[in-house]
């Protein structure tokens, strides 16, 4: 009975129930799908036995919307996937169409992208902490992170005029030239941050319930997370060491230094850990990039109508949520002939079915939060 | 006439009880939202009246104006009783507690059995709610609220248990007369009974972190989810009614009911003083922050708080100035006794939203877990521990200092046992769990 959204042939409609199961059927609205992911649950008391998701709620046709757009009409698209992480979408468009035309982004322009990419992945880490949190019950971590992210939102404002979907950079490098007081802002944001993290860490690290809530939550081996797919801290968190940005570098992230951080058992209390401990390190490479923004031009050559030769280029980029990949075919005109995504949110979502059969259903949503599904990217 | 006598009090005090609860229901919450905000770094509500003084009439009235919704499928008549048997009997154990030695509605010789016979009942508004929705997320939360208030009433019953050993009665007011007597309030005699209590009373009023029946993230409002309008604002009323009456029963039991702290202690009798002053302190930042307020209807209003917390400031120091022996003087106790019973059962509910926002939720297994594996034998150890420590003064004479810190400290050992078998516990459970059902199903 597998159909394509439930590899493991648990379908919930066509199986016969057993006499103390219920069908529960959590979302499109429910106060933490993260969104509009609908979840069928099939329990035993309160035991999940069984789990199908029903995504497409938010789908707006963003893959077929390139085929109709130029190559910089198409990229604040993008933005609109993981609205959490604008930033980082536009950077792997950019990088992926970059690569098709030969092109490449002057140094200034890189060091710019990859600081404010970071920054990014420390907001997008940040809410995605603050809605876990409240998800397994602490209301007021949200508020604290919600201020911090907040510092970064206005960087952003600062940079480019936008808060949310920002289109921070073009095809060929960056429209805008960094504000005078750029580093100086970073700089400020990073030493507050180090002391903030800390007091995330005071709330709920040590914390027992916290502990007993996300220990031995929501496994992931090693080799099922191979096998799945999934990537970003949540593949590190079961113990692989695999980072786009030290395996395959882009931007400027070769000339730092960074750490990745790995788990041990795959459960969401090493998730939270990973992903804590990720936002120091993007922190550490903020630092290390306003030290040297090289100068020179912020936009390479790449001329005013993109026409990229006939082929194809893959590009994937390390998203806080995992890799982000672009694939873009080119038919020599000024539209894309297809783009495919692949969106971290969606492959780690396929793993949920087999992270919650044999928790209760106070952990589906536990192991929601940790994958960081972000329902804009999952349907795009 | 003689013969009607008797009741006219309790009438009145019961009329002001039901016409004051929904108020008093309604600044908790207005109390617990300003709390979050502090905490949360935000204002919390702003716009109704100045600094949202109004915001709780303004939800009363959204309530009762919005649509009355009964599910198709419902149970339409325990649908509509369900709520009402909650508050009832919510209300109804108000009617046993001594807000102030004159102000009770009666004191029964069972009291406390009275209160807690009366309060589990109020489950039953729970269960039959949250199956006459006929919603799956409601029928779960009944489950849970029902297996959650019939565990934490066993370890709340044996906290209380041992504070009646102590008083030798039943009666809310003899209770605290003991307090009285001894000087040490029972808090003190024990400690670790005031504790599980505590915990227990959080567990019953289904306060996070034990919000399991209402979980909102899981079960979007648990028993509560089929229902809107003016019969949910029941519910939620039952649920700070519920607030208070625990509080209330820590108050008179381990707080000292309305005595005033050290009230046998000559030499602190200033301490008298401090009521009228908090008020006077309180008119003041109402007047500081008058001129703050934008428009002049809430500049008045503002001033307006202000001279009503003049006002109780002045009924509350008037005992104290007036000469010894006049009836104003005498009222001094009924005054400054009711002021200090409510104050001690904000004190204690500000405890709750304190933990509230502090502490994730636990899991329903865990919740259980530490109900019967923990709290419950520790309840009885301290029964044990302090009917030992009574023992040891009654029959062989030892000092209450020596025989009482002896029991405590017997149930304290027994409370390290209990965590660290635990904890022992705990952790293989986890692999046991996961051999069962096997990743790849």
């Amino acid at each position: 009975m597998a159909d394509r959204y439930n590899p493991a042939g648990a379908n919930l409609e066509t199986t016969v129930l057993g006499a103390d199961e219920i069908i529960l059927n959590m979302g499109p609205q429910h106060p933490s799908t993260h969104g509009v992911l609908r979840v069928k649950l099939r329990l035993d008391g309160e035991k999940v036995v069984g789990s199908e998701c029903v995504i497409g709620y938010l789908h707006r046709g963003v893959e077929k919307i390139a085929e109709h757009r130029s190559y910089q009409q198409f990229a604040p698209y993008v933005d609109r996937m993981d609205y959490v992480a604008a930033v980082s979408n536009g950077l792997g468009y950019c990088e992926a169409v970059e690569k098709l035309l030969g092109a490449e982004a002057p140094p200034r322009a890189r060091v710019i992208r990859t600081i404010l990419t970071e920054l990014q992945r420390i907001a997008s880490h940040l809410f995605w902490l603050g809605t876990h949190a409240l998800d397994i019950g602490a209301l007021t971590p949200l508020f604290y992170c919600l201020r911090e992210r907040e510092e970064i939102l206005k960087i952003f404002e600062k940079y480019c005029g936008a808060r949310l979907t920002t289109h921070a950079f073009r095809i060929g490098g960056l429209q805008y030239e960094a504000y005078d007081e750029l580093e100086k802002d970073v700089e400020r944001f990073c030493k507050e941050f180090d002391k903030r993290v800390d007091e995330y860490e005071a709330l709920l690290t040590e914390n027992r319930i916290w502990v007993g809530r996300t220990k031995g939550i929501g496994i992931l081996t090693t080799e099922a997370a191979i096998a799945m797919g999934v990537t970003g801290p949540v593949l590190r968190a079961s113990g692989v060491q695999w980072d786009i940005r030290k395996a395959m570098p882009y931007a400027a992230y070769d000339q730092y230094e960074f750490s990745i951080p790995t788990g041990k058992n795959g459960d969401t209390y090493d998730r939270y850990l990973v992903r804590l401990e990720e936002m120091r390190q993007s922190r550490k490479i903020c630092l290390q990039a306003i030290e040297n923004i090289p100068p020179g031009p912020i936009m390479g050559k790449v001329g005013k109508v993109l026409k990229p030769p006939p082929g194809e280029v893959y590009h994937s980029i390390e998203a806080p949520k995992g890799e982000l990949g672009y694939y873009i075919v080119s038919d020599g005109t000024t539209q894309p002939y297809r783009v495919r995504i692949r969106p971290p949110s969606l492959i780690n979502l396929e793993a949920l079915d087999q992270m919650i059969r044999g928790h209760l259903v106070a952990d589906v949503v536990a192991v929601i939060g940790t994958l960081d599904i972000v329902l804009g990217e999952v349907d795009r | 006439m003689n013969a009607i006598m008797p009741y006219v009090f309790p009438v009145l005090f019961a009329l002001v009880i039901v016409a004051l609860l929904p108020l008093v229901a309604g600044y908790i919450v207005l109390m617990e939202r300003k709390v979050m905000a502090d905490m949360q770094v935000r204002l919390g509500p702003m716009r109704v009246g100045p600094h949202g003084l109004l915001q709780p009439i303004a939800d009363a009235v959204k309530l009762l104006l919005k649509e009355d919704i009964i599910p198709e499928n419902a149970d339409r008549l325990v649908f509509w009783g369900a709520p009402l048997i909650s508050v009832t009997t919510a209300m109804l154990a108000l009617a046993a507690l001594p807000i102030g030695p004159f102000f009770q509605i009666a004191d029964l010789n069972i009291g406390l059995l009275f209160i807690l016979g009366i309060s589990s009942l109020g489950i039953f508004g729970t269960v039959l709610g949250g199956w006459a929705s006929n919603s799956h997320y409601s029928l779960l939360g009944a489950l849970r609220s029902a297996a959650q208030l019939v565990s934490y009433e066993t370890s709340a019953g044996m906290a209380i248990v041992g504070a009646l050993l102590l008083a030798g009665t039943l009666s809310t007011r003899g209770i605290v007369q003991a307090q009285s007597d001894t000087g040490w309030w029972f808090i003190f005699v024990a400690p670790v009974g005031f504790f599980i209590y505590l915990v227990a009373s959080i567990a019953e009023t289904n306060r996070a972190p034990f919000d399991m029946p209402e979980a909102e993230s899981e079960l979007v409002a648990g028993y509560m989810t089929e229902y809107s309008g003016f019969r949910w604002a029941l519910y939620f009323l039952a649920e700070y009614t519920n607030m208070i009456v625990v509080a209330s029963i820590a108050t008179t039991l381990f707080l000292g009911g309305w005595l005033r702290p050290f009230a046998n202690t000559r030499a602190l009798n200033f301490l008298d003083y401090l009521p009228p002053l908090l008020m006077v302190w309180v008119a003041g930042y109402c007047f500081r922050r008058t001129p703050k307020q934008p428009v002049a209807v809430q500049k008045m209003f503002m001033a307006a708080v202000g001279v009503l917390c003049i006002v109780l400031a002045g009924v509350l120091a008037m005992p104290l100035v007036a000469p010894a022996g006049s009836l104003l003087a005498s009222s001094k106790a009924g005054i400054h006794g009711a002021f200090w019973f409510l104050f001690k059962v904000g004190a204690y509910i500000y405890v709750f939203m304190w933990l509230r926002f502090t502490f994730p939720r636990y899991r329903f297994d865990q919740l259980m877990r530490l109900g019967w594996q923990f709290l419950v034998p520790l309840s009885i150890v301290n029964v044990m521990g302090i009917g030992l420590g009574l023992a040891l003064h009654r029959q062989l004479n030892w000092p209450n200092g020596l025989s009482l810190p002896l029991g405590n400290a017997l149930t304290a050992v027994a409370a390290a046992y209990l965590l660290s078998a635990a904890e022992k516990h705990e952790h293989p459970r986890v692999g046991e769990e996961e051999e069962e059902t096997p990743v790849h199903a």
